[in-house]
């Protein structure tokens, strides 16, 4: 099935794998999302795929009251989350069995679990830690 | 004191005015702009005739060339339909300023209308995405209602950060409800307290209804020209003395600190321009599309320090009889929201220069600022006016 285009599909290829996926620079060893064609921090195309930690911390996170998408019920939570590599990406979050509607707080430490979809790769959804 | 460093041409604004206001349904985005822009260009001592500079935004694909053949402007020599969101239009004002003061331009029309609430094209998912790009591959499948969650986040970083509470937010609220009090325009009027706000539905935390602009029909037409084009005006022109924009980020993990605004730089540019501080300026027209948005903005031109925004808005500061007043016209929370108040920042900023704002007039207005914002609190464009 057809997601995103030829410079995110390596992130969706590991996502059908269970793996989150970062680009990171060869030269300079900056870590970026989303994915692009050149290093953001030094302007070389000497890009990689490495696999992230899968670990990070909530930067802010907001819990939604209002009916935005059909396979969301309110309330859930949607968090900003910086990756351990520190790139930050927007997310949901989820409990234990992977389903939305648990809670967290700026500064919780949180770790990626993947969301099957019927229509596109898993999505990255993240989890409190233990 | 003011000290201008503009050495250029002087240019002012001639002539402002609103749209119909509310709920529109016996005519069309381009016949309420038509009206507003008559009655701006009337101000001016101008016409339609007149006008070789248009700038537009939200007005269609190509927005300036529709707008200027409905209004029979067939050769403009400027044209501009950049789209910064609700900030174009103070982006606008830097634009004209500069192709006026440079004459590439003399008489340039700026302006919008939108019947956002008539034609209800308002949604919670915010504008629909194509299916493979960034925003439907990594934002939209988390259901992070558009705008209000973009900026909900925004406030819960500097709640977290800086300890603002849902009081702090409130108080911006009610101060632009007491504004709204004064204005026979203003969509909402009902007296509004701080506990009241907080009773306010949850929409997404932290931001309850109460937080949030109305969504309402509306817009509005500014003249900017020399000084020498607005010597027939049948009104007192304002000057134009500062002007600047930025924008940070269109995702929101791309925010680089989600405390910190793009009026960070259009406001220090317009200021440095201007040669003023905050400490200068009389009377402020904030982009109040959600409260936090006019807390973020105050930071961000140094009206307080990055953190001291909800203790600077409290006790009625931005409201009448308030040290800053701010929301003049009742702002976008209550007095009219037409999905970009950009606009209507300008017309207000303009009218209390003038000193023709009736029972919500400041006294002796000399320096007014009009900060637009943008997007998901992306862009920010903010224009110095003075008298
Ligand atoms: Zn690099």
């Amino acid at each position: 099935m057809s997601h995103g285009d030829a410079i995110t599909a390596p992130f969706w290829a590991g996502a059908r794998e269970g793996r989150l996926l970062l680009q990171r620079c060869a030269r300079c060893g900056a870590h970026q999302f989303y994915p692009r064609p050149f290093c953001l921090a030094c302007d070389h195309d000497t890009l990689k795929w490495e696999a992230a930690a899968g670990t990070g911390v909530v930067y802010s996170r907001t819990e939604v009251h209002v009916k935005v998408r059909e396979d969301l019920v309110p309330p859930y939570t949607v968090a900003v989350v910086a990756l351990d590599e520190g790139p930050r990406l927007t997310t949901l979050i989820v409990d234990g069995d992977g389903d939305p509607g648990a809670g967290c707080e700026i500064g919780d430490p949180v770790e990626v679990l993947w969301r099957a979809r019927a229509e596109a790769p898993p999505l990255p959804v993240f989890k409190r830690s233990a | 004191m003011t000290r201008n460093v503009w050495d250029k041409r002087a240019v002012h604004i001639a002539g402002v005015a609103e749209t119909a206001l509310g709920e529109v349904r016996d005519q069309t985005e381009l016949s309420m702009f038509a009206a507003a822009a008559r009655e701006a260009l009337g101000e001016a001592g101008l016409t339609l005739r007149d006008v070789d500079g248009v700038f537009v935004n939200y007005m269609g694909e190509e927005g300036s060339v529709q707008v200027a053949e409905y209004l029979g402007i067939t050769a403009p020599r400027y044209a501009d339909s950049t789209d910064l969101g609700g900030a174009a239009f103070e982006a606008f004002v830097h634009h004209a300023m500069l192709a006026v003061a440079e004459g590439r331009c003399e008489v340039a029309l700026i302006g919008y209308a939108s019947r956002q609430r008539t034609r209800r094209f308002r949604n919670m998912a915010g504008s629909p995405v194509d299916a493979d790009s960034l925003a439907a591959q990594f934002q939209s499948p988390y259901g992070l209602p558009a705008p209000i969650g973009h900026y909900a986040m925004m406030a819960a970083r500097h709640m977290h950060a800086y300890g603002t509470t849902p009081e702090q937010l409130a108080e911006v609220a009610v101060a632009a409800r007491a504004w709204a009090r004064l204005n026979p325009k203003a969509w909402s009027r009902d007296p509004l307290n701080v506990e009241q706000a907080l009773a306010s539905r949850m929409i997404s935390t932290p931001l309850r209804r109460s937080d949030c602009c109305l969504v309402t029909d509306g817009g509005g037409a500014i003249v900017v020209t020399t000084a020498e084009r607005a010597r027939d005006a049948a009104k007192p022109s304002v000057r134009v003395i500062g002007a600047g924009e930025s924008h940070t980020h269109w995702h929101l993990a791309s925010m680089p600190d989600l405390t910190v605004t793009a009026g960070a730089v259009s406001g220090g540019e317009a200021f440095a321009m201007a040669g003023i501080t905050a400490a200068d300026v009389d009377v402020l027209q904030p982009y109040d599309s959600f409260t936090i948005t006019v807390l973020l903005a105050l930071e961000d031109l140094g009206f307080c320090g990055k953190g001291e925004g909800g203790p600077f808005v409290s006790g009625g500061r931005l409201a009448p009889g308030g040290a800053l007043p701010a929301m003049t016209s009742g702002g976008g929370l209550s007095y009219n929201h037409p999905g970009a108040l950009g606009a209507l920042l300008l017309v207000e900023a303009v009218r209390q220069l003038r000193g023709e704002a009736g029972e919500r007039q400041v006294p002796d207005a000399r320096i007014a600022v009009a900060h637009g914002v943008g997007g998901f609190n992306s862009t920010a464009a903010t224009v110095v006016l003075a008298r």
